[in-house]
């Protein structure tokens, strides 16, 4: 079996708002016989803000956590998005820059610690569908989800350019999953733009804009869910749906879910375990047919 | 006779001079073995520094010279032209290169000083042992091929033809017209391009000089400047050429229905057609793929055929001349010619690359090639500018630099777009005059003789010009009047703010791309490919058409993008160029080449199959391999590989190379 450690971060943490992707992903783990090792004493990814901030300083942060991963050895699957770019950026940029990595180098020593850049970063979608392969994951299905509508959300960062995964406008990965649980990936053109991000606290009005949008294009497609890979994606178009509606006098109802509680669904896991109330907009109507 | 060398340093004005110190140089080589004179001059190339040459070799009785100047790439013919007026044999002349491989690559003054001097002392201790050779003439085959039969291909061939020599005209379509018979009008004197490409086209279906190979290919080339050997496909049309008369009755009876290529698949045509209305040669083609007939017939049934037997039940007949030929296969011809013209053109970027745009996934979002077609009376709307429900768009958007300066695609300016979209706006406006058209630029780029004078009567005529690139063509509305339309994003640079712009027709103005054949004839016709992938040209400047195989130019669009007037242009001076060697009826053979001690020979055959211009035979009487020196271009493989080491290469033989080698590290 294939190792792989694993890096929560402060969204999947147990009192994470996105502790129920953690939940899930440990689930449909167990189905697929995948294990992800967490990083003993992990440390926050060192991204927004504190990366904006103290850019160089960040990077030691980060580095502690790739340090830490290289030990157990294997890829480090960072589920959160945000999490997975900063570590991205920080292996990225001890390789290409002398000067940043002098500086990690330096500060892991002085906590007893070295990083020798042998750490590959990676999602859980990319881990299932590469790894794993959409075959396998359509045999473990056992209450095939068909004729449910399904928005695939991919945010704006796991599919930036850089990470050379499927297209960066039109990605595909997620809507092929879909497919092999059996349901429909409805058409979603804005499925790789931004919901605003950690911007809802500081522009609440321009996150707004774009979270209504996201709601618009998927809703008016005829979706019935929507499901995405990233904790902070989940909580905005979720946990803000309410106030789009107040704004805009808009209805909206839309189960904002992780793709791991949707295929933890279609592999007959028990809801529990998969925390679908943890979400503010209810999921159950949706998935009344499969639950 | 003792070697007597007379060594020349050009400062090349301060090329050269301002980094390697000539005088020392000059004073380095007056020390090396067998130097009567050593001099440097600030222009070796002028006349003045030719003289200096041409009179030492008289006064002094210099039996070897070397330059050291520029890359021989430009000047060795210039100096041994120099010495064979004066008297030697161009072959005793050799060149050291200082300036590319020295002065302009390097910064250190004293360092480049030093290498000058290890080049310099190279070629003197090479030119000593060299050998006078002896040129070759061989007679030029006068007849042409033209390979591209778009308005490049054609102006040339017509020029030839015209001059009273034979010309192969290739079309790989099965009609000549290129591009430029798509087109509706032409900037910036906005002439019909069908009014003046179509006399031409015609001239060359009646030219007697002109052989027209339509809806064929090159497969094959072999020989040399004056004497190449073209090995061509001519696929199977079906159709007798001969006996088709170009009514078009065939197509009237075939009940299939596809997309129309020459409408860029906006319209239909039949699976037997006439590729268009001007097409030459006016004959019917058969669309293998898609004929029922055809198709039936591979898998052993007999459908179909209505084009040949008529319909009875509506009582129309079919092809009266007996021009269908369901079993014409694929033919392959040989044509001997003297030189090559390559005009075979470009393709349109595919702008469903770009997803954000929406080309292929929006309604109304069109190329600028769909455009051209849909406002040209011959196209599928009879040039009513319409959209796809049919109705006249009242907003239209043309949207600039599609796939060119796009750092994602090409760095390239593809050099017509602006002035085509200034035409297509114009159009617009004649056509659709209470309709809105945006142009939405990154800058205008409107050099050319009327150019930037159409761009202001188009700024005259109600054009809106916004200087931004489009982000993205979307069908998300966000306010009523974006319901149903297309928005257009943009960033207003001269207003500094996002721009969500609605309209009902976005016009994507495409990069001019190389064909995606280019490789595959460039391996063909021993051609080089610049970084963008079109065609490299001999010298940018000062030998634009030519190519580095000598007898084989290149014209038009196949070199980079360019516009009609430059195309023509190029393509007259590719047949002037032609004209000329036609018309000296001979060519100088390089005596630079391989050379087989018979004594030595094993007769082991090793250097035929690696010889890549096929100048080797074997001469099975006398057991021993035999160069062609017409063919053989000195290259020296065979005389890296023979395990006897009977080939020598003239020029380039082993004592020459070790000599070379040995001044450098003297």
């Amino acid at each position: 079996m294939k190792q792989y450690s694993y890096f929560p971060g402060c969204g999947l943490s147990p009192e994470g708002f996105g502790r129920a992707f953690d939940w899930s992903i440990k689930g449909v783990n167990k189905v697929l016989d995948l294990e992800f090792k967490e990083i003993p004493d992990w440390n926050c990814c060192g991204t927004v803000p504190y990366d904006t901030l103290h850019e160089h300083a960040s990077f030691a942060v980060c580095a502690r956590n790739l340090a830490l991963a290289e030990q157990i050895g294997g890829d480090l699957v960072a589920p959160c998005s945000s999490c997975y770019v900063f570590l991205s950026r920080t292996n990225q940029y001890i390789h290409e820059y002398a000067k940043v990595k002098k500086e990690v180098e330096d500060a892991l020593a002085a906590g007893g610690l070295a990083y020798h850049g042998k750490v590959k970063v990676r999602k859980v979608l990319d881990v299932y569908v590469n790894d794993v392969g959409y075959d396998v994951i359509a045999a473990k299905v056992k209450k095939s989800l068909e004729g449910l509508k399904v928005a695939c959300y991919y945010g704006c960062q796991e599919v930036r350019p850089i990470f050379g995964r499927d297209h960066p406008e039109n990605p595909k990965y997620m809507d092929k999953l879909v497919k092999a649980l059996g349901a429909e990936a409805v058409n979603f053109p804005l499925k790789s733009a931004c919901c605003g991000g950690s911007l809802i606290i500081s522009e609440e009005d321009a996150s707004l804009e774009l979270i209504k949008k996201l709601l618009d294009s998927a809703v008016s497609n005829g979706a019935e869910v929507m499901i995405t890979g990233c904790p902070l994606c989940q909580l905005n178009v979720d946990a803000y749906q309410a106030m789009v509606n107040r704004k805009y006098k808009t209805d909206y109802h839309l189960p904002i879910l992780f793709f791991t509680q949707l295929m933890g669904v279609a592999f007959g896991l028990d809801e529990k375990d998969l925390g679908l109330k943890t979400s503010i907009v209810p999921v159950k109507k949706a998935l009344a047919k499969f639950i | 006779m003792a070697p007597k060398i007379g060594v020349y340093i050009c400062h090349c004005g301060s090329n050269i001079a301002g980094i390697v110190d000539c005088s020392k140089v000059t004073e380095f080589a007056r020390g090396l073995p067998n130097v009567a004179v050593a001099r440097d001059y600030k222009y070796m190339c002028s006349d003045p520094g030719q003289n200096l040459i041409k009179e030492d070799i008289k006064k002094l009785g210099l039996n070897r010279v070397v330059v050291a100047s520029c890359s021989p790439r430009m000047h060795e013919p210039t100096f041994r032209r120099a010495c064979q007026d004066a008297g030697l044999n161009q072959y005793l002349f050799e060149m050291a290169n200082i300036r590319e491989q020295c002065s302009w690559v390097h910064v250190d003054k004293e360092m480049a000083t030093e290498k000058a001097k290890a080049l310099v002392s190279a070629a003197v201790h090479r030119v000593a042992l060299q050998e006078p050779l002896e040129t070759k003439e061989v007679a030029m085959n006068p007849c042409t091929l033209v390979i591209g039969g778009g308005v490049a291909g054609i102006q040339a061939a017509l020029e030839i033809a015209d001059a009273g020599h034979k010309v192969y005209l290739l079309e790989k379509e099965p009609s000549i017209g290129g591009h430029m018979a798509m087109f509706d009008k032409t900037f910036p004197t906005l002439d019909c391009a069908a009014c003046i490409l179509t006399p031409k086209m015609t001239s060359v279906g009646q030219n007697h000089n002109i052989e027209l190979l339509a809806y064929s290919e090159l497969v094959e080339l072999s020989g040399y400047i004056g004497n190449f050997k073209a090995k061509i496909k001519k696929k199977a049309r079906y159709i007798d050429t001969v006996k088709c008369t170009g009514c078009g009755r065939c197509s009237e009876l075939c009940p299939t229905s596809l997309p129309n290529e020459f409408d860029c698949g906006l319209g239909q045509r039949k699976a037997i057609y006439i590729p268009s209305p001007y097409a030459v040669p006016n004959k019917a083609i058969i669309d293998a793929k898609n004929c029922l007939h055809l198709k039936g017939k591979a898998n052993g049934k007999d459908v179909c055929r209505l084009c040949q037997k008529g319909n009875e039940k509506k009582g129309l007949v079919g092809c009266e001349a007996e021009a269908i030929d369901f079993d014409q296969k694929d033919e392959m011809v040989e044509i001997e010619i003297g030189n090559i013209i390559v005009a075979t053109g470009f393709q349109q970027f595919d702008p469903a690359k770009i997803y954000q745009l929406g080309y292929g996934r929006l309604n109304n979002v069109f190329t600028s090639l769909e455009f051209e077609r849909l406002t040209n009376a011959s196209g599928p709307t009879s040039g009513r500018v319409l959209l796809k429900d049919g109705s006249e768009p009242k907003t239209i958007a043309i949207l600039h630099c599609i796939g060119s300066r796009d750092a994602n695609y090409h760095k390239y300016c593809s050099r017509v777009c602006c002035m085509y979209s200034l035409k297509f706006a114009h159009l617009l406006r004649e056509k659709l005059p209470e309709a809105a058209v945006y142009q939405l630029y990154i800058d205008m780029r409107c050099a050319g003789s009327g150019y930037e004078e159409f761009y202001e009567r188009l700024q005259e005529e109600g054009v809106n010009f916004i200087r931004g690139k489009a982000g993205e063509v979307t069908d998300l509305a966000e306010s009523p009047e974006e319901k149903d339309r297309l928005v257009v994003m943009v960033e207003d640079t001269l207003v500094r703010r996002k721009r969500r712009l609605p309209v009902d027709m976005v016009i994507l103005s495409c990069a001019l791309e190389p064909r995606p054949d280019t490789e595959q004839l460039a391996r063909i016709l021993t051609l080089s490919r610049k970084a963008d992938g079109f065609f490299l040209e001999k010298h940018p400047k000062l030998d634009p058409v030519a190519t580095t195989t000598d007898g084989v130019y290149i014209v038009g669009c196949c070199q980079s993008p360019k516009d009609i007037p430059d195309t023509v242009a190029q393509a007259s001076a590719a047949a002037a160029r032609v004209l000329a060697l036609i018309s000296k009826g001979k060519v100088e053979i390089e005596a630079a080449i391989a050379n087989i001690d018979e004594e030595k020979c094993s007769g082991c055959k090793i250097c035929i199959d690696l010889c890549p211009y096929k100048a080797i035979s074997f001469d099975e009487e006398k057991k021993v391999s035999r160069v062609n020196e017409a063919l053989c271009k000195g290259c020296g493989t065979c005389v890296a590989a023979c395990p006897s080491g009977a080939i020598k290469g003239r020029h380039f033989t082993t004592e020459e190379i070790m000599a070379e080698i040995e001044g450098v590290l003297a």
